[in-house]
């Protein structure tokens, strides 16, 4: 353990600062870092270098190479760039790397070298150039500061959503500010910059003049500023080697520090972490680093080749040619533990452990020591954090070896805070593999969270992994294992060197029928690549026709939407896609497209029938037909024509469409109909009254209940009344008039082709006995009985049915025989009975 | 020195969403929270518009008093006639069809002509059409009205019965081939299945089912997981179209229950009983369900047995009555306060169903009801053709009722595979003249439903089979029959019914008391091919052995069976059947199944589009003057 803290430098009384190597860097490089531009993203990020820039080497015969590679020095991309001169690179949050030109225009490129997209930071730049930028990250995005040529600043707070800045201007500002940065502050991004012995501060609205408190004086110049990662602090490195150190405000001072070199650093950047003991800033110059904080000495380092400072949210990433690593101050927790005699419980804990593993009983009085003290629980807890907190997995080991230890001699310890540092590890281990290479640390990777490291993994391709991570912490399959399927599935259709159908079945074969995955996204994206063939393919492992559709009209595969609409049973998704087809194709085309469309058809037509009914007439007359055309034609006849000569003629159209669907009683019924209309229009004004849309049967009903009995007949004959229609109605109509003479007469006209029962029943309804026993006897012997019963002749019925030896009429008249009135016929039934069945 | 708060993760450091997650519909445990949802909200009083299909299932779950607190002043029929509101705000409950939209845009736009403004806003039940919202659009008043949902599909009106209340689909979807229900069918199927686990044995006919089924399977694939692992509740589901069996739906109703819809039309579970039947003044609104003790014992019976049933009732409420004879004080309090209100009540229905018994037998006196029930049974049996074809002749000329000619006519379409072309003219010549002109269309609805039409040259071959079947013995015939029948392509209903044996034979009298069979409900004459079908599939757990009977009904592509291995379903679950009538159903046949459950120790729920009866069909094949 003696040679374990032999990295730690103290700062101060307080804290110690270590540095230990990530990687080793084999990338190979040519240049000097000193010659390149260089960007890393926060966060264990990707590294860019653009060589060979162009403030070098006039002669532009040689094109620079734009070169990106993992934190590990795995090479992700390399370009050849093309475009105008670069001033400044910087990663945004969605780890794309933007690239600030001297014309102003801003190209993003993303991981692996692919161009996204560009925007420009003005018009006025054109003219003036860039002379310097910075990419700096706030709670909405990643945003850009630039300063022009006429020393004037412009900045965006957020490139995704790009709303473009112009600072106001710093009076009297002749030459480029020595150093400037952008700030956030109260979500505002501001710029702040020194010109000579001044710190200006600039805002949206106005340019204001600041002091650091407590600074020394004599200064002329700030050589160098640098703000912390959170924007909560602020260290100015004057001309005369002083640092000073205080709140990004700048209403508070730390402290300050002589470094006694006047030489310009090459970087200063914060070290710091949350919740950290103490906050140190680190200065690099070109063979030396040092690490100054509250505290009369400061930490030297010596740097052999040239580096680089990436600062994080807890500490320093430092990397050279050759190696890649992290300054950071040490976590309270690993500190109590490792702290030579250290006598804190998660230090014994560990001790106890390593003498179990020893099998010396040094165990039981080390854990006995942390028990009296009653420390246990804060031992293990101890020991599991500064797990978190070490790099090297032998190192965690030993400390959730310790922690477990522990737990053991604890009743109910909750298990959660040790299980998930040993997954957080286990991933955080994965990741930080040389191949993968993001190095992130613990606090870190909280920080991000799980769901955006699966998103890095994801846009560094490294599918795989992801799906791993995801199984291996039981992920919910929507946002793990699904997610990355579908990143996935929209990444290979990108691969044009790939067929469509290997691209289709690889794809089907990986997702299947993953919950959650859409393949109407994944073929969206097939088409946003040009790919529609293969878009389509895909659409066909969409289950859900609502998604395929849209994207297929999109597609301009409108009849294929059509039957994939039909298919999927939605009328309103039909009916969607019916609308688009009917702005998109001619007329002739889409009736066409419909005609092989009968589901399609028929919604249309239900459309139609309410608000174009024009069209649904072009319709039936496409399809030649002619039934349905003049069904349209009379119902146009009732509902649409008002006069009597529009609602003949559409009833004439109508029979004429008849005729030609050869359904000629359909033809006759219409024709006769409109006869009928005619002579009920002149009924009406002969006669007055009301004529018009009675039926036929109606019409001689009203004519007769008028009087006009011979306009009646005559009507009947016209139209061939059958002689049982008529009597049926002349009878109800007499009857209703209660004309029983005429009722007499009719009767007699010839013989009734309906029988005379009716003539009984319908006197009987109007309650007039007399009447109905004239009736009751040209009643047929059939039903003599009934007709007798009718008028209430239950003796007579009696005789009628004895003489028919009917049994069924004999048992309805003795239905009839009611007590006493009629007991002496219903005894002569009983006999009469009683004598048939003898024989 | 206070430490840093962390920065929260930065915005921006996420990938888009690439992922689809399903709105998952508001899974409610129990069918009550379905229909005691409320239509949505609209602040503030308002006049509310409702569509008169609307208005017995909002009836049914909100009364006055509710929609007083929804602060509902006014309320309207949507009809075709300028509206007289004077509130700001109107609202509108309708279905989503183009002819309200119309109506509405009309308010709108007359509004607008006034110079007046008011808040609108559209409650499309139970969802919104695409083609309502072009509508709107069209007419210009998108932007004028606000439009919502009120997704209310099941109403549950009995404890076996659950209701959609969409009497359209039958004409939307048989008549002009709309398929826009379907959709909402599949959806109460889904509701059903989250509400009662999966379904593990499926059963179907008819085009629309297979549809409406594979729509359903669909929808739940989408769903993953939701029913999985359940544990079913309910063993078998069975989709039948309306259109397999018209001929059950057509026949005149003599249960109970049947017959009251028939005479009074029970809507949305409940009768409007008139004076002649209360024996007041008033007419009574009664609700019609099992918890009415004296309708739920009578409701499947034959109408034969009912007034025997009502008076013996009446006998022994007198009896218990009676009781409080000689009763000493104590016991005459615990009658007073235990016995006497449920007695009471019991009287009040008691009177009310023998009012109802009265007015029935009334009113089908007057029309010759046994004449009516004689003729159905001979076209049923298929006997006496020439006389029941001049029977339906003169009730047209005596134009006894437009709606009951035309479903005579159908049926005898039906059972005979199409009218003779000289029957087919002449009846309808007669019709046009009884009942006027425009039934022209009404004839075209019903031919290209396969209601009503003429028979092919080669179906004449029927006429000749009914004559050989009578003088062949039933076997032979039932040979010939088929032969005949392979020829036939339409409805086959003669030879449907001898294969599945629809006309029991009778030896003497069939007890209507103890009914043997399901032909009970009508008469003894017909057992309803819808039930006999289910009661055949369910017996056989398959179609198989019913090729030749799905052949006959046109069915061949639609009939399938879907069994999951199901090893969770209870022996409980495996006796609960749902069956889902798509077009509706009668009451009729639902008192057969009842009776068929009881018989097989069988439970069925049913699950209908509406209830319907014969009338139902023909008025909404009908075209009537606008």
């Amino acid at each position: 353990m003696d040679c374990y803290t032999a990295n730690w430098n103290p700062l101060g009384d307080s804290a110690f600062y270590r540095k230990y190597e990530l990687y080793s860097m084999d990338w190979d490089l040519k240049e000097e870092l000193r010659d390149c531009l260089v960007a890393a993203a926060p966060y264990g990020g990707p590294i860019a270098l653009l060589r060979n820039p162009w403030r070098k080497e006039k002669a532009a015969s040689v094109r620079p190479v734009l070169d990106i590679y993992s934190a590990s020095g795995m090479p992700l991309a390399s370009l050849l760039w093309k475009s105008g001169p670069v001033v400044s690179l910087g990663w945004s949050a969605e780890e794309e790397l933007l690239c600030v030109q001297e014309d102003g225009a801003v190209l993003v490129y993303g991981l692996h070298g692919d161009f996204r997209r560009h925007f420009s930071m003005g018009n006025e730049v054109l003219q003036n150039r860039v002379l310097d930028a910075r990419i700096f990250h706030t709670e909405f995005g990643s945003g850009v500061a630039i300063l022009t040529g006429a020393h004037r600043f412009t900045l965006s707070a957020n490139v995704g959503d790009l709303k473009l800045r112009r600072m106001p201007e710093v009076p009297g500002l002749q030459s480029a500010p020595s150093c400037w940065t952008a700030l956030c502050q109260d979500r505002v991004a501001h710029i702040l910059l020194a010109v000579g012995p001044d710190l200006y501060l600039l805002d949206h609205a106005a340019c204001s003049a600041v002091t650091p408190p407590g600074l020394a004086p004599g200064v002329s110049s700030f050589l160098q500023m640098a703000v912390s990662f959170t924007y909560r602090h602020l260290a100015l490195f004057t001309d005369t080697g002083y640092i000073w150190m205080g709140t990004a405000s700048l209403k508070e001072k730390l402290c300050e520090f002589n470094c006694n070199i006047r030489a310009p650093p090459k970087q200063m950047v914060w070290c710091s972490r949350p919740r950290s003991k103490e906050r140190a800033v680190v200065v690099a110059w070109e063979r030396r680093l040092m690490v100054v904080g509250d505290a009369s000495e400061s930490i030297q380092f010596v740097l052999d080749e040239d580096s680089y400072l990436v600062p994080e949210l807890d500490g320093v990433r430092i990397f050279s040619r050759s190696t890649h690593e992290f300054l950071h101050e040490v976590p309270a927790a690993s500190e109590e533990i490792f702290k030579i005699a250290s006598m804190a419980p998660g230090a014994l804990l560990l001790e106890a452990q390593k003498e179990y593993e020893k099998e010396s009983q040094k165990a039981d009085e080390y854990l006995r020591e942390i028990q009296e003290l009653g420390q246990l629980t804060q031992a293990v807890q101890q020991c599991i954090e500064a797990a978190g907190h070490e790099h090297q997995p032998d190192m965690q080991k030993s400390l959730l070896r310790a922690a477990s230890f522990g737990k053991c001699f604890l009743d109910r310890f909750p298990p959660n805070s040790f299980v998930h540092m040993c997954q957080d590890l286990r991933v955080l281990n994965a990741v930080r593999d040389y191949h993968i290479g993001i190095p992130l640390t613990y606090s870190q990777y909280k920080q991000l969270t799980i769901q955006v490291l699966l998103d890095r993994l994801v846009l560094r391709r490294l599918y795989p992994l992801a799906i791993q991570i995801c199984e291996y912490l039981r992920l919910p399959e929507v946002q793990g294992v699904s997610r990355i399927l579908a990143h996935w599935a929209c990444y290979k259709v990108q691969q044009k060197d790939v067929s469509d159908e290997d691209v289709a079945r690889a794809i089907n074969q990986k997702l299947g029928d993953t919950p959650g995955v859409s393949y109407s996204d994944i073929a969206a994206r097939a088409y946003g690549c040009g790919r529609t063939e293969l878009a389509i393919k895909l659409l066909e492992y969409e289950p859900r026709s609502g998604e395929q559709v849209p994207l297929l009209l999109k597609m301009k595969r409108s009849k294929l939407a059509l039957s994939k609409a039909i298919e999927s049973g939605d009328t309103d998704l039909v009916f969607t896609v019916l609308l688009h087809l009917k702005n998109e194709l001619n007329r002739g085309d889409f009736f066409m497209t419909l005609r092989n469309q009968p589901m399609a058809l028929s919604l249309y037509r239900q459309f139609c029938k309410h608000q174009e009914l024009e069209t649904l007439k072009d319709l039936y007359n496409q399809d030649d037909n002619h039934q349905e055309l003049g069904s349209f034609h009379i119902r146009a006849s009732y509902a649409a024509e008002e006069r009597i000569e529009g609602r003949v003629a559409a009833l004439q159209t109508a029979a004429d469409a008849f005729y030609k669907a050869k359904n000629e009683f359909a033809a006759k019924a219409t024709e006769d109909q409109m006869r009928l209309l005619r002579l009920q229009r002149r009924l009406e004004d002969e006669l007055g009254g009301q004529f018009l849309d009675l039926s036929l049967h109606d019409t001689v009903t009203t004519l007769i209940l008028g009087g006009h009995n011979k306009r009646a007949e005559q009507l009947a004959r016209d139209f061939r009344v059958p002689d049982k229609r008529l009597w049926w109605l002349k009878l109800t109509a007499l009857a209703d008039l209660e004309d029983w003479e005429e009722l007499e007469k009719f009767s007699k006209s010839k013989k009734s082709p309906i029988g005379y029962l009716p003539f009984v029943e319908i006197c009987m309804k109007q309650h007039n006995k007399y009447e109905a026993k004239k009736y009751a006897s040209r009643v047929g012997p059939e039903q003599k009985v009934k007709a007798l019963l009718l008028v209430g002749d239950v003796a007579q019925a009696a005789d009628v049915a004895i003489e028919h030896r009917n049994e069924a009429e004999l048992s309805l008249v003795l239905s009839h025989c009611t007590g006493a009135t009629d007991g002496a016929t219903a005894d002569k039934i009983q006999r009469a009975r009683a004598q048939a069945q003898k024989k | 020195m206070t430490s840093p708060i962390p920065l929260p993760p930065p915005h921006g450091w996420m990938l888009p969403p690439l992922i689809f997650k399903p709105a998952s519909n508001a899974t409610s445990t129990s069918l009550e929270s379905i229909w005691n949802q409320p239509p949505p909200k609209l602040p503030g009083k308002k006049d509310l518009f409702i569509e008169a299909d609307l208005m017995s299932p909002l009836d049914r779950i909100a009364n006055v008093s509710i929609l007083k607190q929804h602060e509902v002043d006014k309320l309207y029929k949507v009809e075709n006639k300028p509206a007289l509101s004077s509130s700001e705000q109107l609202c509108f409950l309708v279905r989503p069809r183009i002819k309200n939209m119309r109506y509405i845009a009309s308010l709108v736009n007359a509004d607008k002509l006034a110079g007046r403004t008011r808040k609108y806003k559209v409650i499309f039940s139970p969802q919104k059409f695409y083609a309502c919202e072009m509508v709107l659009e069209e007419e210009g008043i998108y932007g004028d009205v606000s439009c919502d949902e009120w997704a209310f599909s099941l109403l549950p009106l009995d404890v076996d019965l659950l209701s959609m209340e969409l009497p359209e689909f039958f004409r939307d979807y048989f008549l002009e081939g709309d398929q826009r229900w379907i959709n909402t069918v599949a959806q109460a199927l889904h509701l059903l299945s989250t509400l009662y686990g999966p379904f593990p044995n499926c059963y179907g006919i008819g085009r629309c089912a297979k549809m409406a089924y594979e729509l359903w399977r669909n929808l739940e694939e989408e769903e993953d997981g939701e029913t999985k692992g359940r544990r079913p509740e309910i063993g078998h589901i069975f989709l039948l179209d309306r259109d397999v069996d018209f001929v059950t739906a057509l026949c005149s109703q003599v249960v109970y229950e049947g017959l009251v819809d028939d005479t009074f039309r029970i809507k949305c579970g409940s009768v409007d009983f008139g004076p002649e039947v209360t024996s007041s003044d008033k007419s009574l609104k009664v609700l019609l369900n099992a918890e009415d003790k004296v309708f739920n014992e009578i409701r499947n019976e034959h109408f034969s047995n009912v007034f025997g049933f009502l008076s013996q009732k009446a006998r022994n409420l007198q009896a218990q009555y009676d009781r409080r004879r000689g009763m000493d004080i104590k016991q005459m309090k615990n009658f007073v306060s235990q016995e006497l209100k449920g007695l009471k009540q019991e009287h009040r229905l008691l009177s009310l169903h023998i009012g109802a018994c009265e007015s029935i037998m009334k009113k089908k006196t007057k029309q010759d009801f046994q004449e009516l029930i004689k003729t159905e049974h001979a076209l049923l049996e298929g006997f006496n053709i020439r006389e029941s074809t001049s029977y339906i002749e003169e009730h047209i000329d005596q134009q006894v009722s437009p709606i009951e000619s035309l479903r005579l006519m159908c049926l005898l379409s039906i059972t005979e595979n199409g009218l003779i072309p000289k029957d087919y003219r002449s009846l309808k010549t007669q019709y046009l003249q009884s009942y006027g002109p425009e039934h022209l269309l009404t004839f075209s609805n019903l031919r290209r439903a396969g209601l009503l039409t003429e028979q092919a040259p080669g179906d004449t071959l029927t006429a000749v089979e009914s004559k050989v079947s009578k003088l062949v013995t039933d076997k032979a015939a039932g040979k010939i029959t088929d032969a005949f029948s392979s020829l036939a392509k339409r409805s086959n209903f003669r030879a449907i019914s001898k294969k599945l044996n629809l006309i029991p034979r009778v030896d003497g009298e069939y007890d209507l008391k103890v009914p043997r069979d399901m032909a009970y409900v009508f008469s003894g004459a017909y057992v309803p091919l819808s039930c006999r079908i289910i009661e055949q599939v369910l017996e056989r757990r398959s179609w198989q052995g019913l090729d030749e009977v799905v052949r006959l009904l046109n069915c061949s592509d639609f009939a399938f069976t879907d069994m999951t291995k199901e090893d969770k379903a209870s022996s409980e679950s495996l006796r609960l059947i749902l069956v889902v009538f798509l077009g509706g159903c009668t009451f009729s046949e639902i008192s057969a199944l009842r009776f068929l459950g009881r018989e097989k120790g069988y439970r069925f729920i049913f699950l209908t589009t509406a209830v319907t009866n014969s009338a139902r069909l023909m008025e909404a094949m009908s075209e009537v003057k606008a």
